[in-house]
């Protein structure tokens, strides 16, 4: 079986600074990493590798800074990592993305392709769905549980709002995962040491087969207006009490931050 | 990778350990899958196949959380994976180090007795030969990781007339008849880490048991700390950015007078200076560590940077107690284990005092 995982590199945090004159994200000084939808996405790949001997290859649309991601994926048990980097792909929306990812997937042969439900800096939960429909293949989105037949089925548990439906699809076929599917193994310190001895592929639009004016901004139809980060509460504070106990917290705390 | 690791298994733990002097088995073990447990040592013996600048951080990233874990993983590396893997015969490597670099073993080093620490010379543990055996009498103290290893690698002499080129090392198992762990010290600092004496009473190991050559255990042992004392500067580095860590966190939240301490100047002075050290300590920590790994002299950066780093170490988590007031004074709060984990750093494996004695004895030579 060959798995295919598409993974992202997105900031560490979910405070995101916006540059209020460009309305880009700030990322200098936050660390990176793969994205947590993605990399249970990849643990699942790892997972259904050791159980049934599959060949997992990550692939990743970003600068080049991203190629230490895919490392991250080798220490992690992936076998092959395709870097798609070329300017042609800068200022892509989802759509542009996931016509570029399509493009390079067409290159590769796969029984499964997965990818993370949504990424946390932007939300959108797009780019995997639309992977499917320019592939023209079957999907089942925000992915719980999945078991493998060992010949063609997979058997999905699929998180809605209200519950769950449990879904048989044949391969191939792709999937978005959610990052509640499984507890990432951690890299190990050998891994990591022989992933930086295995070679990362770089793939540009000429490597796969796409027409330009679809790519990066040009083929993106959406417009960010405006971006800002939305405003973080704090988590608060819950007390289970009875109504004149409560009425005694409220006006101390109230007190306490000198509003009464 | 590590510290996501220290973050998330060893430091909900760290409290527990120091608080019921509990070694944390448990974390050697989830240390020992990811390979935190061999890693300078080469792919071919069972280890990760890293090297010391990775070593160095990952001790760091432990300690950073768990001073106790940062030493559990330094002397079972530095003071028993090392000075086999660099003294040891291929049959002794190919024996011992895949089950230690897995963490399937565990490994100590004794060579500090009631009457010689630093002083070597004054070693009063023996091996007399013995056919095909060596049989080891007398005792050591304050060995780390005592009881928990499995391997022990012992300094004792094997000619008392030589003086220091009378010390011979030896490779003795934990289950060897007539060894035995004998009394647990009660620590003020790292007490989760097992520290305890040794006993050879007439503990019979085999002759292939020696490491190196007859005669040349002082110069084993004094390259074993030079290795040694990396890591444990990487501890106190560690140990002091740990301290700095939870310092910014309280300072942000603690309000007096109205607003956050860490609005007052003398916060932002005291945590600026506490950073300026420990960013010393890191540069002196990664420059043994990376002259060690090039086969450079690294005997005087070692000794420099766990000077520095120990030394840093205590007086950066000094200033963190400090700044949080009474509430760093108590258990509650972390910071008042990492003063005193930070302590024990100017002092094992070479003194502050001993370091000192080795860095000037190499600017007047």
């Amino acid at each position: 079986m060959n798995i295919v995982v598409c993974i992202k590199q997105v900031p560490d945090t979910t405070e995101i600074k916006i540059n209020p004159e460009t309305g880009t994200m700030i990322r200098d000084g936050v660390a990176s990493i793969i994205n947590p939808d993605d990399k249970g996405g990849l643990e699942m790949a790892i997972q259904l590798k050791e159980q049934f001997g599959a060949h997992v290859t990550v692939i990743t649309m970003g600068p080049p800074q991203a190629d230490i991601i895919l490392r991250e994926a080798f220490a992690m048990g992936a076998d092959r990592a395709i870097h798609l980097t070329d300017r042609k792909f800068a200022g892509a929306d989802t759509l542009a993305t996931s016509y570029a990812l399509a493009g390079a997937l067409k290159k590769l042969d796969f029984d499964l392709l997965i990818t993370g439900r949504q990424a946390i800096d932007g939300d959108t939960a797009q780019v995997g769905p639309q992977i499917a429909e320019f592939l023209d293949l079957p999907q089942v989105s925000y992915t719980q549980e999945l078991k493998f037949d060992g010949e063609k089925t997979f058997t999905i548990k699929k998180a809605t709002e209200e519950g769950y439906q449990m879904l048989a699809v044949e391969a191939p076929c792709v999937i978005t995962v959610l990052s509640s599917a499984n507890n990432p193994r951690y890299m190990s310190v050998g891994g990591i040491v022989d992933a930086y001895q295995k070679e990362v592929e770089l793939w540009g639009k000429d490597n796969i087969d796409v027409e330009d004016h679809n790519l990066g901004l040009k083929g993106s139809p959406t417009r960010v207006r405006k971006a800002f980060a939305r405003e973080v509460k704090p988590a608060g504070e819950l007390y289970e009490v009875g109504t004149d106990e409560a009425v005694g917290i409220i006006i101390s705390k109230l007190k306490e931050k000198f509003i009464l | 990778m590590i510290k996501d690791f220290a973050e998330k298994e060893v430091k909900p733990l760290a409290a527990e350990v120091d608080e019921l002097e509990r070694f944390p088995y448990e974390t050697v073990e989830k240390m020992a899958k990811i390979g935190i447990m061999g890693i300078p040592i080469p792919k071919q013996y069972g280890g990760a196949g890293g090297d010391n600048v990775m070593y160095a951080m990952a001790v760091e990233e432990l300690s950073a959380v768990c001073g106790t874990t940062g030493v559990i993983v330094s002397a079972h590396t530095s003071l028993c994976c090392a000075p086999i893997l660099e003294n040891g015969t291929e049959e002794q490597k190919m024996k011992y180090l895949p089950k230690l670099a897995s963490g399937e073993w565990i490994g100590a080093f004794g060579l500090t007795e009631a009457g010689a620490g630093t002083d070597a010379a004054g070693q009063q543990t023996t091996a007399v030969e013995d056919g095909d055996n060596w049989i080891l009498n007398g005792s050591k103290i304050f060995i780390t990781n005592a009881g928990p290893a499995h391997v022990y690698i012992v300094m004792a002499m094997t000619d008392k007339s030589q003086g220091t080129r009378g010390i011979s090392a030896f490779i003795v198992e934990g289950d060897t008849p007539g060894f035995s762990v004998g009394k647990k010290e009660k620590k003020m600092g790292i007490r989760g880490s097992a520290t305890c004496e040794l006993i050879f009473e007439n503990c019979i190991i085999p002759k292939e048991n020696l490491l190196g050559k007859i005669g040349k255990g002082f110069g084993i042992a004094m390259k074993t700390l030079d290795g040694g004392r990396i890591g444990i500067a990487a501890q106190a580095l560690g140990i002091a950015q740990g301290a700095i860590d939870e310092t910014i966190k309280y300072v942000k939240e603690r309000k007096q007078f109205g607003r956050a301490i860490s609005a007052f100047q003398n916060t932002q002075f005291q945590l600026a200076d506490m950073h300026a050290r420990t960013e010393a300590s890191r540069l002196l920590v990664r420059q043994a560590a990376y002259k060690k790994d090039q086969k450079l002299p690294y005997s005087v950066d070692a000794a420099t940077a766990k000077l520095f780093a120990a030394e840093t170490s205590s007086w950066v988590t000094n200033k963190a107690v400090q700044l949080y007031g009474g509430y760093g004074y108590t258990r509650e709060y972390p910071i008042e284990r990492m003063m005193r984990d930070a302590k024990i750093t100017e002092i094992y494996e070479g003194t502050s005092e001993v370091q000192r004695m080795v860095i000037s004895a190499n600017l007047l030579k």
